[in-house]
């Protein structure tokens, strides 16, 4: 019988090796999986890569493994957290900064068998030639670059070639979901979280409430359980802290 | 339009001066009048998220938000915060009747698939081969979220914008200097001064403010463009 329910979350998180590559949903802190990351932060984990749209505007979740010290690498459209960019401007932590829609493709991608594909977004900036800056040396100075990409012209306009992400672990949050495994977000906290449960070679799943197998009906699943492999229940949610609007537009 | 002659000698838009031209509420207020019924839009910050106030009666337009939200509606009030419903922003915000959600994925493909009438972004530099700079001032901190995707596959990008920065110079350029957004994607401009289109890979002057004379647009532009006022426009 298939029950991927566990209740000791500790336990379960336990299997993720520090330096692991980790996908991870949420948009801010809509739809990020608090419960998973404070398990990996108690665990004390670290030097992990992660995949994720943004690292914080408060110092929960992701924010809190930034200020833990536990990245190695970012890779992310928006990450917002200032003590972010004070470490990877300090050389301790890297950013791969990639378009919002490239990051959910190379996700959707990467789980769903697509090794690479060709984009228009991006193409003939600094984020796809070769000159954006990827890691700071401890002085200051550049320390690496991501690469050029490949590019190809189609319908007469240029496209970049990008990678899709196959992630070591994928932490994902979801309203319901049942011992099978499947889930259903609520509202816009879907966001990335099917993707990064697409891409991980191993997905955990916390969930606001545990339901019965069949009742959530067949059509309302929007990722079934074939993706996730073990199912915790979220601790109840804290006040979130007032997240302040930010831009890089004036 | 009133012919008012600038002197040739004023410095360009200096801080003292009287206002001339839209304010910002201004802006998006003569680009609302140009969206049409049925058109999906996207919003960036700053400018651009004060047009849906000034959208016509009768028009309905569809509020699209990266994070997978098409029908979005006001920001929330206070008693109705819900986290798991927010903007691209991260506000909390309502939905309107016909709403509908998506993953990120669904909402690029959204983007890139040509399925957005019109992304309406702010800018940095837009340049005379319709560069778009908005993303990322040198040496702050480096972030892009859906900017690049939203210019590359949106059928439009209209910009609305300032003229000219808080020390005066122009934000029309002939090249953009700030790393780009995307190249030869802009297809609209609306600033305090001036409308502009994009056709055939030329900029157009199209409208000025009331107030606002060709010349002075002239003077605080530093890119090249054909002028196609009055009647040339509806050609």
């Amino acid at each position: 019988m298939i029950d991927k329910f566990r209740e000791d979350v500790l336990a379960v998180v336990d299997i993720v090796p520090s330096g692991a590559c980790i996908a991870i949903g949420g948009f801010g802190s809509s739809g990020r999986p608090d419960t998973l990351i404070d398990a990996l932060c108690d665990l004390g984990k670290r030097d992990l890569h992660l995949v994720v749209n943004n690292v914080g505007a408060d110092f929960l979740g992701v924010g809190r493994m930034l200020v833990e010290g536990r990245l190695r690498r970012v890779t992310a459209s928006f990450p917002i957290l200032q003590e972010f960019y004070d470490e990877y401007f300090a050389g301790k932590v890297e950013l791969e900064l990639i378009p919002q829609g490239t990051l959910a493709e190379r996700l959707r991608a990467g789980g769903a068998g697509i090794p690479a594909f060709f984009t228009p977004s991006g193409a003939g900036t600094m984020l796809t030639d070769g000159t954006f800056v990827d890691g700071y040396n401890p002085d200051g100075t550049p320390a690496s670059h991501l690469p050029p990409r490949e590019t190809r012209v189609f319908n007469g306009r240029e496209h970049v070639l990008e990678y899709g992400i196959v992630a070591d672990f994928a932490l994902v949050k979801a309203h319901q979901g049942d011992r099978k495994g499947n889930l259903r977000f609520r509202y816009s906290a879907r966001n990335f979280n099917p993707l990064a449960g697409m891409a991980g070679r191993h997905t955990f799943a916390e969930v606001e409430q545990l339901v019965e197998v069949d009742e959530l009906h067949p059509d309302d699943i929007h990722l079934p359980g074939v993706f996730v492999d073990d199912v915790i229940v979220a601790l109840p949610t804290s006040p979130k802290q007032p997240v302040l609007p930010t831009g890089p537009v004036p | 339009m009133t012919e008012t002659v600038q002197s040739a000698a004023a410095p360009p838009a200096p801080a003292a001066a009287p206002r001339v031209g839209r304010t910002r509420d201004g802006i998006a207020e003569r680009l609302a009048q140009d969206l049409r019924d049925g058109f999906v839009v996207n919003l960036g910050v700053g400018i651009p998220l004060e047009v849906p106030r000034f959208i016509p009666l009768g028009v309905e337009v569809i509020l699209h938000a990266e994070n997978g939200v098409l029908g979005m509606g006001p920001l929330a009030p206070p008693e109705l915060a819900d986290n798991d419903l927010t903007d691209a922003g991260k506000q909390p915000i309502t939905l309107v009747s016909g709403a509908a959600i998506v993953d990120s994925a669904t909402s690029f493909a959204i983007v890139r698939g040509g399925h957005l009438d019109v992304t309406i972004l702010g800018a940095l530099q837009v340049s005379e081969d319709g560069d778009l700079a908005n993303w990322y001032v040198p040496g702050r901190n480096p972030a892009v979220g859906g900017a690049m995707d939203l210019v590359a596959g949106a059928r439009e990008v209209w910009v609305a914008m300032e003229h000219v920065d808080r020390k005066g110079k122009p934000k029309l350029v002939s090249q953009c200097t700030m790393p780009l957004t995307g190249r030869n994607c802009v297809t609209r401009v609306y600033t305090d001064l001036a409308v502009f289109h994009f056709v055939d890979g030329r900029l157009r002057l199209r409208e000025c403010a009331p107030g606002v004379t060709p010349e002075l647009v002239r003077e605080r532009t530093a890119a090249d463009y054909i002028e196609e006022l009055g009647d040339a426009a509806d050609a």
